[in-house]
């Protein structure tokens, strides 16, 4: 890696020492933007719990990620009411857009493409929500237009 | 005088677009409110019109262009000039149908403000707890109201808080699973957001009840709105006394703190819900020793769901028997449903125990969209079943939902149409749940991997013969040895399908035809000659390259190349392609 990732933030959240490890990795990945190995190291060493525990719920939990995303992270909703209203439709047609599948970042950095279990707004299906933006009833040739319209 | 403005800002009406239209209204005018959700998702964004306390007008789908003249509306507290926006009558019917005690709030009071709640009658059952009654008799008159677990599993409400109260020791907790994962509900999240001080006096009185000092609620991150509304309330609430140490001097004190949970499906399940609160991967525990005797921290601990607590303030005021008088012999009250899917009117329903699907679906819900036919409704989402339309008749009550082979489940209610294939959807829900599978037992892990495998192959077309049987094996193998609900109840989305949906098992396994042609390995695309009229769209949109044909000329699909996406159906305007 080139640039160094400036480790200081993490002593101040392992310092609270009221926070569970959930926790404390809940506010590195608010900071990171994801999980940094050497972050996970860091935490490690701090509170003493091992870097396998720290994996062990960092995979658990569908929050964490391990990988930096990209500048606009869609959260494609794939949910009962999505299901039933075409959301595989929709994921193809993001898939073929970027060119990525669920888990991938595309070359440039730009989008990191995600399937969920639910957003709650089933009502809209079918949703994604792009950086806390939702976007809902959606067809393949909108949700293209709507990637189109940000990159 | 006007009309007061409000705005309802729920996470579903914010995605529809309602904070544009608050920002708009703010610009023109200083006063306007905000409410939850009103649970008409189909309508939303909707701006209600009071005058005084009472609703003046209703206005639905609105966009920030409507902001003036609605202003001018409430200024002049005169709405003809808004009259396209009106709800319709029978739109309106969705709400006048409903009986509301968990929700009857939502989408009236304010959220964030804590004089809104107090002044429908808030923070009224605390005192009322507090003053006049005992521990004991709070339990006493939840037994009496017959309020059952909403998370889904039913189990009596007041036997838990008994537990708790009998386990010894001083150090209890309380615990509010809001972590709601069963796709397809959205109920408590619709609570939080909307009333969230109810969910605060409902913790408290079942804090009082058991005797906790100190409370969590567990709640999803994904519901950042949820967060900050219950944040807000709580430090409301215990500004006013309502919470902290000697609350309103009686000498009870509570702390609630809230836990942000990082998404896994299995935290529903309490044991896991309690690792998890604890820091841990969410994998259950062998159960006995139940919470009640040893929970967070090997603590006495209860732990109910969202909507659970919503209803505990309304059973004090109104009394047990009343809300008992709602309802079935065994379940009583009102129960909450997201109704979903291809319904023409989705939003929240909270309905009386007793009234039949078909009601709910069709008086209520309206019908199906788009002039399809029914096929069947999904209920308690990966742990529930699909019911078919001869079951349409079925009454909403724990024991009835269960003869089906479906749950209750926390409320998820989806609604499908001819258009959706069942076993796909059995295929759906088994991806989630081995998604969602914690791994540590063997029957789950592993089993549930098998039935989506073998339920892949068949929406694939390579099912065999013998694979019906297969299934249903391994669902009772899994259900009879699985560690917890979530593997125990993982099989009813593949049983209920065989059951009453075999036909399209057949057409899968044995035809390689999946009659609502939804499975892609199934299905043909084909191009009509005497329909087409040349246009070259669905030419042009092909990602595949395989349509072939000049202007105006007849176009054809080469089957081998297509890819069965439907780009060319989904383009075409003249009707002129055919999936079968």
């Amino acid at each position: 890696m080139t640039d160094r990732i400036d480790l200081s933030p993490v002593a101040a959240i392992c310092g609270d020492g009221d926070r569970t490890l959930i926790e404390i990795l809940q506010t590195v990945q608010e900071e990171y933007g994801y999980l940094p190995a050497e972050a996970v190291e860091e935490v490690s060493r701090l509170t003493g719990a091992s870097v396998a525990k720290l994996y062990g719920i960092a995979t658990f939990y569908a929050q964490f990620r391990l990988e930096k995303p990209g500048k606009y992270l869609i959260m494609l909703c794939k949910g009962t009411a999505c299901h039933v209203n075409g959301a595989s439709g929709i994921e193809q047609a993001v898939s073929e857009e970027l060119g990525i599948s669920d888990g991938e970042t595309t070359p440039d950095g730009l989008f990191s493409l995600k399937t969920v279990a639910c957003l709650g707004c089933c009502s809209l299906s079918p949703v994604m929500m792009i950086n806390n933006e939702t976007y809902g009833s959606l067809t393949p040739d909108k949700a293209k237009k709507i990637l189109r319209g940000l990159s | 005088m006007s009309y007061r403005i409000v705005v309802g800002e729920g996470s579903c009406g914010i995605a529809a677009g309602a904070h544009k239209v608050y920002t708009a209204l703010r610009q023109l005018t200083g006063s306007v409110g905000v409410t939850g959700c009103v649970g008409m998702c189909f309508l939303e964004p909707i701006v209600d019109l009071y005058d005084g306390n009472e609703l003046a007008v209703r206005l639905v789908r609105v966009t920030e262009n409507d902001a003036e003249r609605i202003c001018a509306a409430a200024e002049a507290e005169d709405v003809s000039g808004v009259g396209d926006l009106r709800i319709s009558d029978e739109d309106g019917l969705f709400l006048k149908r409903q009986t509301r005690i968990a929700l009857a709030n939502c989408g009236v009071v304010d959220p964030t403000d804590i004089d809104s709640y107090i002044a429908r009658d808030g923070y009224k059952a605390i005192r009322k707890a507090l003053f006049d009654m005992t521990p004991e008799s709070v339990i006493e008159e939840i037994k009496v109201s017959g309020l059952a677990g909403r998370g889904g599993a039913g189990f009596p409400t007041w036997f838990k808080w008994n537990a708790a109260r009998q386990s010894e020791g001083d150090d209890k907790y309380l615990i509010c699973n809001a972590d709601e994962g069963d796709p397809g509900a959205f109920m408590d999240r619709a609570v939080i957001e909307s009333d969230p001080h109810c969910l605060i006096e409902g913790m408290l009185i079942a804090a009082y009840a058991i005797g906790a000092k100190n409370a969590f609620v567990y709640v999803r991150a994904e519901y950042p709105l949820a967060i900050e509304r219950l944040k807000a309330a709580l430090a409301q609430a215990e500004e006013r006394g309502f919470l902290g140490s000697d609350i309103l001097g009686s000498g009870f004190s509570l702390k609630i703190k809230i836990k942000a949970g990082a998404g896994a499906f299995v935290c529903g399940e309490e044991t896991a819900l309690i690792e998890s609160l604890e820091g841990s991967r969410g994998m259950p525990r062998l159960k006995p020793p139940f919470p009640a005797q040893k929970g967070y921290m090997n603590r006495p601990s209860n732990i109910n769901n969202v909507e659970t607590y919503a209803n505990v303030a309304r059973i004090l005021l109104m009394g047990g028997e009343k809300f008992a008088s709602l309802g079935t012999e065994n379940s009583k009250g009102t129960k909450v449903f997201a109704l979903t899917g291809k319904v023409v009117r989705g939003g929240l329903v909270e309905i009386p125990m007793g009234l039949t699907l078909r009601e709910v679906i069709f008086d209520i819900g309206g019908g199906i969209k788009n002039g399809k036919k029914f096929k069947a409704v999904q209920l308690g989402g990966p742990s529930g079943g699909c019911i078919p339309e001869s079951l349409l008749d079925t009454v909403i009550d724990y024991k009835a939902l269960a003869a089906t082979g479906a749950i209750m489940g926390s409320g998820g209610m989806v609604v499908m149409d001819e258009d959706t294939c069942m076993v796909n959807m059995a295929r759906f829900f088994l991806d989630f749940t081995t998604k969602e599978s914690c791994g540590k037992c063997v029957p789950c892990r592993i089993g549930t991997k098998r039935l989506y495998e073998k339920l892949t192959a068949i929406t694939e077309g390579r099912g065999e013969e013998g694979d019906v049987e297969t299934l249903t094996e391994l669902c009772s193998g899994i259900r009879d040895t699985a560690l917890c609900g979530l593997g125990q109840t993982a099989p009813n989305p593949v049983l209920t399908t065989i059951k009453y949906f075999s036909d399209e098992y057949v057409a899968h396994v044995r035809d390689k035809k999946c009659p609502a042609c939804e499975c892609r390995a199934l299905i043909t695309y084909e191009i009509l000659p005497d329909k087409c009229r040349g246009c070259t769209m669905c030419a042009k949109n092909c990602p595949a390259g395989c349509i072939e044909g000049s202007v105006k000329q007849p176009h054809k699909i080469d089957p081998e190349k297509c890819v069965r996406c439907g780009s060319c159906m989904r383009v075409c305007r003249f009707g002129a392609v055919k999936v079968s």
